[in-house]
Formats: C-alpha cells, sequence, structure tokens
C-alpha cells in the first residue's frame, strides 16, 4: 500500500490541456447552437466499432490515459446507446455490422451526433467499398463530424469531439 | 510414414527460414496430419483458394509448425460438375483448431471439408445454431457483437447455472472485410500496406511477414541494418502491447492505479516512438526491401533511454501488483488452461507460453537478425490469468534488455534495398513472431506484379477455442478479466 502511496505521490499531475476544436472537421450541422452550449458541458460517447482493424481503438484507449485527461474535459465513455449523446464510429462498416450498427443509432435519444473515426470511417480507406465492406461510416448512418487519420493521434479525436459539441460558428449566422 | 519423410519430399520455399511445400494427393492429406501430429508438430494455419481470379483450380493448403521448420502442404481439389468446388478431407480429429479454419475457407474460397460442422463462420446474414444446454436451472446470456468498452466486435453465447458457466460458444466474423479479396487487387510491391492493417496491434508483425515472403519470392537481399530496424519494430510493438495489457488487466482486477500508471508509461513510450520514428504505431514504417524510416544515432539513444526508464518503472509496478491480496486473488487460478490441454488444442504464442507450452519463432526458427542477437524464452506452466501475466512481465523485462543490444549494434549502412515484383506463379510464406504469437503470410504472385493468393494468418484461431475451455467453471464476472488475459485478436481473424 505504502508503494502504491509513494508512486501516486511521486508522479503528481501529468494531465495536457484539451486541444481547442477545428471546424475543418465537420460536415454538418445537426444541433441547435443553444443546445450544444447546454451540452458541451458533459457529454457521453458510445463507442462502435463496425470493422476497423483495431488501430483507432487503440488510441480511443489512450484518450483515456492521464495525459489526455478526457473526463477531465468532461467527457465519458459509456455502455449503453441509451446513455450516449454521441456515437463514435470506427473501421469501414462491414456487411456484418451494418444492421448492429443501425440499430445503436437507433436506439440513441435524440439530439444525438455521429463522429466517423480514421480514414476507414471516413472514406472505405485502403478496404474500399465493395463486397463484403459498405465503406465510409455516411453510407449506413449519417455523419456530423469525420476525423481522419491511420490511425488519428488522441488529440486529434479530441479536437473532433470537442468539435462536435461545440457551438461554433453556425453556418446561418455567417 | 514419420513426418520427417514428407519434410524430405518437400521443397524449398521462398520467404521464412526452414520453409518446405509439398503437393499431396487426396488421400496422403489426412495421414501426413496424422503424422506430423505425432511428431509433435502443430497446425499453423489452413485456407482454401478457389473463388479468385483463377477460377478454373481450387485447393486447400495446411501450414503445419514442425521441429525442422515450416511445412506447407497442397491438396488440389477437382470442381464437381456445375463448376463448384469439391470437397477434401476434414483435419478436425487431428487438430481441432482447423474447425474454423475450414469453414472459413469455405466462406471465402468455396472448398468444403467433410467435417460435420458445416455452419458458415465469415458469412452472416442467416440464424445462427448455437448449441444449447439444456438442464435446471440453466440459463443462457447473450454479449455482442457490440459490447460495453472499447473493443472489437464479437458475440458471446454463455449457458450458465447462477454464476458459474457451464459453456461459452464464441460467433466471430463481425469484422470480416474481404482481406482476402482486397489483396489480390492490389499490386504485389504495394500491399504490405494492406498487410500492415489486417490487425492494427501487430501492424509490425503482419508487415514484416508480408515482406518477408515478397522479398524471398524476389530473391532480394534486404540491408542488414534494415533487419536490425525491423527487429526494433517488432519489440517495440511487443512492449507496448504489454504495457496496455498490464494495465487493463489490473483495472479489471479492480486496482485501477494499474490502469492509470502502465497507460502513462504505454503513452510515453508511443511518443518516445513518435518522437524517433515520426509514428506511434508503425503502420507504415516497414515496406518491401527494408524500412521507409531510419533511426539516427541521437534518436536512438533517447528511444533507448525511455525504454530503459518504462522498463524499470513496470519492474517497480510488477511488485506492486505481486504483493496487492485483492489483483493476486483475482489473477490466481482464474480462467485455467491446463499444459496438457494448451497442447491438445495446439494453442500458439503468449497465450501457449503461459500454459507449458515452449514455442517461440524467434527462438525456434529465427530470421535475421534474431539468429545473431539470441533471446531467452519465456515460459510459466501455470496457464491461468496469473501467468499470463507473468508471461507479459518476463517478456516485457526481454524485449527491453533486446531492444538495448539492438540499439547498441545498430549495423551501418542503407535501411532499404530495391524490389522487383517476383515471376508469375512464385509462391512464398513468411514468419513472424508477434506479441501474440506467430504470424504467418502466405503468398503467390500472378502475372506483372499481381497477387494471385495472399492468406494473413493470426495466432488467435488457435487460441479463440481455449477460452471456449479455459471459462468453464468460472463465474461470468470474471470472463472479462479472462478475454483480458488472452486479449485475442478479431480483425485479424475476421479476415
Amino acid at each position: 500500500m505504502l508503494k502504491t502511496l509513494r508512486k501516486i505521490g511521486s508522479i503528481g499531475l501529468v494531465s495536457e490541456p484539451p486541444p481547442a476544436p477545428d471546424e475543418l472537421l465537420r460536415l454538418r450541422r445537426t444541433l441547435d447552437t443553444r443546445i450544444t452550449e447546454v451540452l458541451g458541458r458533459a457529454l457521453c460517447i458510445r463507442h462502435v466499432d463496425a470493422g476497423s482493424c483495431n488501430g483507432c481503438e487503440l488510441e480511443i484507449v489512450a484518450l483515456n490515459n492521464p495525459l489526455y485527461n478526457l473526463e477531465g474535459c468532461n467527457i465519458r465513455f459509456v455502455a449503453s446507446p441509451r446513455h450516449a449523446d454521441v456515437l463514435l464510429v470506427t473501421g469501414p462498416v462491414t456487411a456484418n455490422m451494418e444492421a448492429a450498427l443501425k440499430r445503436v443509432y437507433d436506439a440513441m435519444p435524440d439530439p444525438k451526433l455521429v463522429v466517423a473515426l480514421g480514414d476507414c470511417g471516413c472514406t472505405g480507406g485502403i478496404f474500399g467499398e465493395r463486397g463484403a465492406s459498405r465503406g465510409r461510416v455516411s453510407n449506413v448512418i449519417p455523419v456530423d463530424v469525420a476525423i481522419p487519420g491511420c490511425p488519428p493521434r488522441p488529440a486529434r479525436i479530441l479536437q473532433g469531439l470537442l468539435t462536435a459539441i461545440s457551438a461554433g460558428v453556425a453556418t446561418s449566422e455567417r | 510414414m514419420p513426418m520427417r519423410r514428407w519434410w524430405n519430399r518437400a521443397q524449398a520455399l521462398a520467404g521464412a527460414p526452414s520453409l518446405r511445400g509439398l503437393s499431396v494427393r487426396a488421400e496422403d492429406w489426412l495421414q501426413a496430419a496424422r503424422d506430423v501430429a505425432a511428431a509433435g508438430s502443430r497446425l499453423l494455419s489452413l485456407w482454401g483458394s478457389g473463388e479468385s481470379r483463377d477460377t478454373d483450380c481450387a485447393a486447400v493448403y495446411a501450414a503445419y509448425l514442425t521441429d525442422l521448420g515450416v511445412l506447407i502442404l497442397q491438396l488440389a481439389i477437382e470442381r464437381e460438375a456445375g463448376g463448384a468446388a469439391g470437397g477434401y478431407p476434414g483435419l478436425e480429429e487431428v487438430f481441432p483448431a482447423a474447425s474454423r479454419m475450414q469453414r472459413a475457407a469455405f466462406d471465402i474460397s468455396g472448398v468444403r471439408s467433410s467435417d460435420p460442422d458445416r455452419r458458415p463462420w465469415l458469412r452472416h446474414g442467416q440464424d445462427y445454431d448455437f448449441v444449447r444446454v439444456d438442464g435446471e436451472g440453466v440459463h443462457e446470456i447473450a454479449v455482442g457483437p457490440v459490447h460495453a468498452g472499447t473493443i472489437e466486435p464479437g458475440h458471446f453465447r454463455f449457458s450458465v447455472v447462477g454464476e458459474k458457466v457451464l459453456r461459452l460458444e464464441e460467433r466471430l466474423g463481425y469484422t470480416h472485410k474481404g482481406v482476402e479479396q482486397r489483396f489480390t487487387e492490389l499490386p504485389i510491391l504495394q500491399a504490405h500496406r494492406l498487410a500492415a492493417r489486417v490487425c492494427g496491434d501487430s501492424t509490425v508483425a503482419y508487415s514484416w511477414a508480408y515482406c518477408q515472403a515478397l522479398e524471398g519470392m524476389s530473391g532480394c537481399a534486404v540491408p542488414e541494418r534494415a533487419a536490425w530496424l525491423r527487429a526494433a519494430f517488432l519489440e517495440l510493438e511487443r512492449v507496448a502491447n504489454h504495457l496496455g495489457d498490464l494495465g487493463a488487466l489490473g483495472n479489471d482486477a479492480g486496482f485501477a492505479f494499474g490502469l492509470t500508471q502502465f497507460s502513462r508509461l504505454k503513452e510515453a513510450l508511443l511518443r518516445a516512438m513518435s518522437a524517433a520514428l515520426g509514428q506511434r504505431y508503425l503502420l507504415d514504417a516497414i515496406a518491401p526491401g527494408g524500412t521507409t524510416v531510419d533511426l539516427s544515432t541521437q534518436a536512438a539513444r533517447a528511444l533507448a533511454n525511455t525504454v530503459r526508464n518504462v522498463s524499470e518503472e513496470a519492474t517497480e509496478l510488477r511488485a506492486i501488483y505481486d504483493e496487492h491480496s485483492g489483483v493476486r486473488d483475482r489473477f490466481s487460478g482464474a480462467g485455467r488452461l491446463a499444459p496438457e490441454l494448451a497442447s491438445r488444442l495446439g494453442v500458439l504464442g503468449l497465450v501457449g507460453r503461459a500454459s507449458g507450452q515452449p514455442l517461440d519463432a524467434r527462438v525456434d526458427l529465427p530470421c535475421a537478425p534474431y539468429t545473431e542477437l539470441g533471446i531467452s524464452k519465456v515460459v510459466q506452466s501455470g496457464g491461468d490469468v496469473a501467468a499470463r501475466v507473468a508471461v507479459r512481465f518476463d517478456e516485457l523485462a526481454v524485449s527491453a534488455r533486446l531492444l538495448e543490444r539492438i540499439f547498441e549494434g545498430l549495423p551501418s549502412g542503407e535501411h532499404i534495398a530495391r524490389v522487383e515484383p517476383p515471376a508469375d506463379g512464385a509462391f512464398g510464406a513468411g514468419l513472424i513472431e508477434g506479441w501474440r504469437g506467430p504470424v504467418l503470410v502466405a503468398l503467390e504472385a500472378g502475372p506483372g506484379g499481381s497477387i494471385r493468393r495472399c492468406h494473413p494468418h493470426d495466432p488467435s484461431w488457435q487460441n479463440w477455442p481455449a477460452i471456449e475451455h479455459a471459462i468453464i467453471g468460472n463465474i461470468v464476472a470474471d470472463f472479462p478479466l479472462i478475454n483480458k488475459s488472452f486479449n485475442l485478436a478479431y480483425s485479424g481473424v475476421d479476415l
């Protein structure tokens, strides 16, 4: 026990400040800015691997390490789609995961946001869009924010998530 | 006849060291498997060909891991009237792990084994006939494909009484995205990028195995420096994955401190890799002919320092895990896979080494630079979660020492050589001991620098059925911990 406490004391706080949102990642705006202002204060994410190689998952898991301090940004992953505001989808959507992905999307309460993660989720990536692979996530469910990369770095993922929930500059206000 | 006779009849193949191939007749297919099994050898992989570009010939292949090397047997399959591929004798009675590989080979290539289980494995879309357990108080718990955490999709069907698991049946294939078909659409000199994405956490092992096969087939001599760099990448991948697993295992045992500390160490390593090599996971660091990135003396020194610090801290954390009564209680005896059963099931890699199966391709069939480096095998015989944790701690320390030697002894010279596409019909295979176990990539060249057939094989094929045995008698609540201690690939086997 003493060793554990000593270790905690010697390491101290290692968390880093979060990045600023990046409007370039946004594909469409679903939510009224007033709602995002409220939602943006606490966010629940449901992640679905729709056919990924497990590369993006490594970086999603890394987001939970103490350096990125995800929960410090009021974002957390939840076990049920019923509790989620954001659906985070990785991989090209496989034929075998298409129905499951749609069911998760339908199970989420409105208003809801969808974030496609990684080159495969954004374009189908190296696996393409034919046969067993349905390709990009937006071929199956509507997508709000797309974060490319193979895999995107954790800070970039965090930036994409913050963009999804930030008020940003609404197109209608321009 | 003894296994050696098959070996002596076979001809050398390009790629991995001690690799031979032999074409056999239908009546010899099963006998050869029995002889190989009698010699204590393992089934490494089984795959088919038939529904690709070359539709007039179908075949099934079996790769065996023997004391002498890797032996690949090929059985040509005649077509039935109407063009459907015919059958071949199934190997399930000799090698239980063959069952799912045969079902997948049918789904992908249309070649059918004679074994009784004919349920589709990769092709979903119809109701799946799970084996039902009857009896008073027995009920089923169905989990997945979407899970509560950030893990890959798969379905688990538990039959339980109270909290005790009577039976577990796995249903995988959810991430099946047509990888083998996709290989045939890519130029052979570029498909290492797809190999690197068959299983993202083992990207170095897959891309190296692919390049090893290709380079052997084209007669390309890989520069010594490139081989050493590849070994550095492979060991970094092993250390990074073991760090991640050790943290997650502590967390699954209710010790969040472990997750916090190990994930911090993993991040430190990934950042050092990114600073030295420009990538956190080395997805495209290996290319035909060598490596795409080089390592400067200064960067090697910085990376070596991080590895040393991470390894020292991991040793410190190991003492904390060992002394924590709650963690010990959860790890000890959970999900035990006895050595005899592991041997019968043909379990490979890390999971095998935790159940007394001393197989490690880096020692048994070493390629350069492992031939010069020398490495000690890590083996435990407990077969429980504690043993799989101990193997990870031990391997982490071995890899850290190995990395130190690699960084010190890195030969000078070029890090990539020119590769020409292999001749039409050339066949070869690569074998690399990834962090999970041996990764095999079998490659056949087509005309004009194309690929006729490529089969990547993950050791998880052999190890998934072992979880179904290891969980029996444990409580459902221990499944996440036991499953994590195996940490098998989904994408790597779904293809």
